[in-house]
């Protein structure tokens, strides 16, 4: 079966000045493959400037790598054209953060609804497009009544992410991007929106790649972790092994400042560091945080394989299997 | 246990209601637009009841004060002072939607493509605004109507001689509105959705500029009848027709006053200042309405 | 994860001095005044806060908790007004001064903490020029060197370097500009800090730093923080009791081990409910249906077109309080009659 998307080494820095070149590096050699034939929920973790959003944009097609590929069905997807662009659209979409910056706030909300099903012929007729939209509304628990024919500002947020989910049902894609579906959604609205999420996967056979800094949903939802920061993969593998057990410096400090709400769990044992002399450009990212970090840090750690489904980009485990980056997809479990 | 369903939606008053109250609060605009419509009025009853005619010279007995048969009196040429007012705003008017139209097309021509091409486009429209804005307009004006042949000019010639240097600050606006917009975030859903380039400018951005091309398009022509106006007064109007620069203009270079004539500037006077009073009224008043962060809250 | 390390309950009461209340809320009713109508955004609500105490007030969207903290400050702007009600700190009632006095309390009798740092300081001055401007506009009188130090040992306090006094806004990170506003905040020393979502931009590590941060210096001035957000988690790992607000109504206050371990008002079950937690992977449990809108309330009790123990007399009358003796406090009509008949819920 063929692979869907592939990333291949893909690198992206940014760099600004005209006479004095500034290059931050978003995200250094990142390698995953997506295969059509086993969707799964893959989670990508990090704090703004982790690089999470700049794998978004890459994946979408919105920014284009450095160095390295990002191939959809055999082709570069810097490459496509027409009919071939019109289906890797189809194929792959978003739901994104904010409930209100995706409407254009001249139209009402069916525009959002409206607009893919012409572009994308889902429809033969205008009932038949209507019949689609109020399935969709409905299965994400909306009244299409009190829906259809409202401005973006008429409603709530909540039910303006809803709407945006009930898009990406309508839409049926291979490949969905969820950044950070429900992170201005109140707690109990979080539920329905991610369990529609997973009965997309498990019902439609799409594949989400779920973004997002909150670990708590993340454990919930997805089979599978990558745990970024400053642009470097510092942990992967099977969900529950790493925010149970993890083993990267770093993860362990997110783990140990998630507020449980658990009087039982409490946060804090581990401190909070900041080195004076700060980044070491060219090393691991995480070096100026570390407690553990040692001169070796200097240079960037490879992927060490510490259980079939839990790698960790660390010398603090350098006796184990050493990885290649481009093998991250091997370690995540589907 | 039943589930009540969500509460019904709040009935919003009427369109045309939220629009007089919102007038009532954006004192400006509301204000303006009244003036701006009595003067339409005006010009438009006035251009069906008098007659053309009238508003040029040896057409009527001279000097004579306003009265019955004369509401604005006549002037020493013998114009209908009434007359020459409607026949002039309308003229006016002219030179201001014609002059302020091809300024506002050709800054949201210019802006949109500076902005969603980017690159070499973007820098080489910029530069250039840049460069022309300091430029004293006015100076260039005089110039440029002091050397033509007092016969060629027209009304139209004079429209043209104002939007020469009118047309970059609508320029650089609307570039600055489309590059914020470009970024935002339902201009992408829209690209996942499967439009094309085309498709988004027309569709999804344009629509959302149209507050600020009002704004321009009303600074516009505010700067065109102003431009006009100065230029009339200076005596660089075409001055055959009954422009009301230039019959102030005719007015001071025969000594209206001295002469004891004061119905003959007094009426194009109060003219020019409803009109430029109205328009910067409307003016101010768009821009508390596309600025959000200005408008008072609801 | 540090499973183990509570405090030990017991120690605490037998220790804890008379709950002194240093902050009162008392029937305090907030409306904006709309083209569509009025939104009553706070309802007859009343609370307390003691001394040395963390108070958290969660709310969803809609629930006035962001009305709430601006009332108390006495910063709520047309169309919104105090309809009624009074907060007092220590025995002066806020609600009841004249605009330059009020203005003289904030900062010195009461804090407030942002949300969004990165938008509250001006770009355009030095964090120092901006600290010592707080001082100067409360504190006449005072020589410069004493108030320059008095901003550089507020900076110390919240973790930053002193060379951080010169710099601009923008060369800080949003964690330390976070720590900026506390620092603003405390330097008046005043009895009440109001924390409003002060983490809700920040990431999870830094939202960590800046609440030890809080903790910390709330301890060295004995001032009483009240920490508002919709965050439950943080509640628990921050405060000593919860307040929770519904539709612009306080619906329970109780100490944080009674939330978490046994909560009494639906709403607050059904809130504890829908959080994740590391025991059941998969399962999603949240509240149906929606919020309502402050214009159009529902008669009765506001929670009850969702309540799953919904009765007929919350459909028609506003519920009651009842008022435990440790001082917990529930609103609502299933559990006054629980009260009534001497069961326990």
């Amino acid at each position: 079966m063929a692979n869907l998307l592939e990333l291949n080494n893909v690198s992206k820095t940014y760099s600004h000045g005209i006479i004095k070149k500034d290059s931050t590096v978003a995200l250094r050699d990142i390698s995953l493959t997506l295969r059509e034939d086993e969707p799964s929920i893959l989670t990508v973790a990090g704090e703004s400037g982790s690089g999470k959003t700049t794998l978004a944009m890459l994946l979408l097609g919105f920014i284009t790598p450095t160095t390295g590929q990002i191939i959809y069905r055999g082709k570069d997807i810097s490459k496509l054209r027409g009919q071939e662009k019109l289906a890797f659209r189809r194929e792959v979409q978003a739901v994104f953060q904010d409930p209100f910056a995706v409407f254009n706030p001249f139209y009402t909300v069916d525009h959002l609804l409206t607009v893919p099903i012409k572009k994308f012929k889902l429809a033969k007729s205008k009932a038949e497009a209507r019949d689609k939209m109020d399935e969709a509304l409905t299965a994400v628990g909306l009244r299409p009544e009190d829906i259809i024919g409202r401005f973006p500002h008429q409603l709530s947020g909540g039910q303006r992410q809803r709407i945006n989910v009930a898009r990406a049902l309508l839409l049926k894609p291979r490949l969905l991007i969820a950044d950070e579906p429900v992170s201005m959604v109140d707690a109990s609205l979080r539920a329905s929106i991610l369990e529609t999420l997973r009965n997309l996967q498990r019902d439609h056979g799409v594949s989400i790649i779920y973004i997002t800094h909150d670990l708590t949903t993340a454990y919930h939802i997805a089979k599978s972790i990558i745990v970024l920061y400053r642009g470097g993969v510092m942990e992967a593998g099977d969900v529950e092994t790493v925010i149970k057990n993890p083993q990267h410096p770093y993860t362990r400090l997110l783990i140990d400042s998630i507020p449980w709400p658990n009087l039982e769990q409490r946060w804090g044992a581990q401190k909070i560091i900041t080195r004076e002399a700060g980044a070491v450009s060219g090393g691991c990212p995480f070096y100026s945080r570390c407690a553990k970090a040692m001169d070796r840090c200097k240079t960037p750690a490879p992927m060490y394989r510490l259980a079939p489904f839990q790698t960790a980009s660390c010398y603090l485990y350098e006796g184990h299997e050493q990885m290649d980056a481009a093998q991250l997809s091997e370690t995540l479990p589907v | 246990m039943t589930l009540a369903l969500a509460p019904s939606p709040i009935k919003s008053p009427s369109r045309l209601h939220r629009f007089f109250r919102y007038l009532s609060r954006n004192k400006s605009l509301g204000f303006g637009l009244f003036i701006l419509l009595a003067l339409v009025a005006f010009t438009v009853i006035g251009l069906m009841v008098i007659d053309p005619n009238d508003a040029y010279p040896l057409s009527a007995p001279t000097r004579r004060p306003p009265s019955w048969e004369f509401p604005f009196g006549t002037d020493f040429f013998g114009r209908d002072m009434l007359a020459v007012m409607v026949v002039g705003m309308w003229q006016t008017a002219f030179i201001g939607v014609v002059a302020g139209g091809v300024g506002t097309f050709i800054g949201v021509v210019l802006g949109f493509i500076s902005a969603y091409f980017g690159g070499i486009t973007d820098a080489v429209i910029r530069i250039t605004c840049q460069i022309l804005t300091p430029i004293p307009v006015l100076l260039i004006q005089v110039v440029v109507a002091g050397s033509l042949d007092k016969r060629d000019v027209t009304i139209f010639i004079m429209a043209l001689i104002v939007v020469m240097l009118a047309w970059m600050a609508p320029t650089l606006v609307i570039r600055s509105q489309v590059l914020t917009m470009k970024e935002r975030q339902f201009v992408s859903v829209a690209k996942l959705s499967g439009v094309s380039d085309m498709g988004i400018i027309f569709k999804e951005i344009l629509p959302n500029l149209m507050p600020f091309v009002a704004a321009a398009f009303v600074g516009q022509i505010f700067l065109a009848v102003f431009a006009s106006f100065y230029l009339a007064v200076l005596g660089l109007g075409p001055l055959r027709e009954p422009l009301l620069g230039n019959i102030i203009w005719l007015a001071q270079a025969q000594g209206a006053f001295f002469n004891g004539w004061w119905w003959w500037p007094i009426a194009p006077s109060v003219g020019m200042i409803l009109i430029l009073g109205s328009l910067a009224l409307i003016n101010m008043g768009l821009d508390e309405l596309s600025n959000p962060r200005v408008r008072k809250s609801e | 994860m540090n499973t183990a390390d509570t405090k030990p309950d017991l120690a605490q009461v037998i220790d804890a001095p008379e709950p002194t209340p240093v902050l009162q809320v008392n029937n305090l009713d907030v409306s904006y005044y709309t083209d569509s109508g009025r939104a009553k955004a706070l309802d007859d609500l009343s609370f307390t806060l003691n001394a040395g105490e963390k108070l958290g007030i969660v709310g969803e969207s809609g629930s006035g908790k962001s009305t709430l903290a601006l009332a108390m400050m006495r910063m709520i702007k047309a169309p919104g007004r105090i309809d009624g009600g009074q907060v007092r700190v220590d025995d002066t009632n806020l609600t009841a001064l004249d605009d330059e006095t009020m203005r003289k309390a904030r900062l010195m009798k009461i804090a407030y903490i942002p949300q969004g740092a990165m938008n509250s300081l001006n770009p355009v001055m030095r964090i120092g020029a901006q600290m010592v401007d707080a001082v100067i506009s409360h504190v006449e009188k005072e020589p410069k060197s004493a108030i320059v130090e008095r901003c550089m040992l507020a900076l110390e306090s919240v973790d930053l370097p002193r060379s951080a006094f010169r710099m601009f806004p923008h060369e800080l990170s949003g964690g330390m500009k976070q720590r900026v506003c506390i620092a603003i905040g405390i330097l008046l020393q005043p009895q009440v800090i109001i924390a409003d979502e002060p983490t809700s931009a920040l990431d999870v590590v830094t939202q960590r730093q800046v609440m030890e941060t809080i903790d910390r210096v709330r301890e060295k001035i004995n001032a009483a923080v009240i920490l508002i957000g919709h965050d439950m988690g943080l509640m628990a790992q921050f405060v000593d009791r919860v307040a929770v607000m519904y539709a612009g109504r306080l619906v329970e206050v109780s100490t944080v081990r009674e939330m978490f371990t046994a909560p009494k008002h639906p709403y607050s079950k059904a809130l504890i409910n829908c959080l994740p937690n590391l025991e059941n992977k998969g399962v999603f449990q949240g509240i149906p249906g929606l919020a309502p809108s402050l214009l159009r309330l529902p008669g009765g009790c506001a929670f009850h077109p969702r309540c799953a123990q919904v009765m007929d007399i919350c459909r028609s009358r506003r519920p009651e309080t009842t008022v435990e003796p440790n001082g917990r406090t529930v609103i609502c009509h299933l559990i006054k009659q629980e009260a009534e008949i001497g069961q326990p819920s």
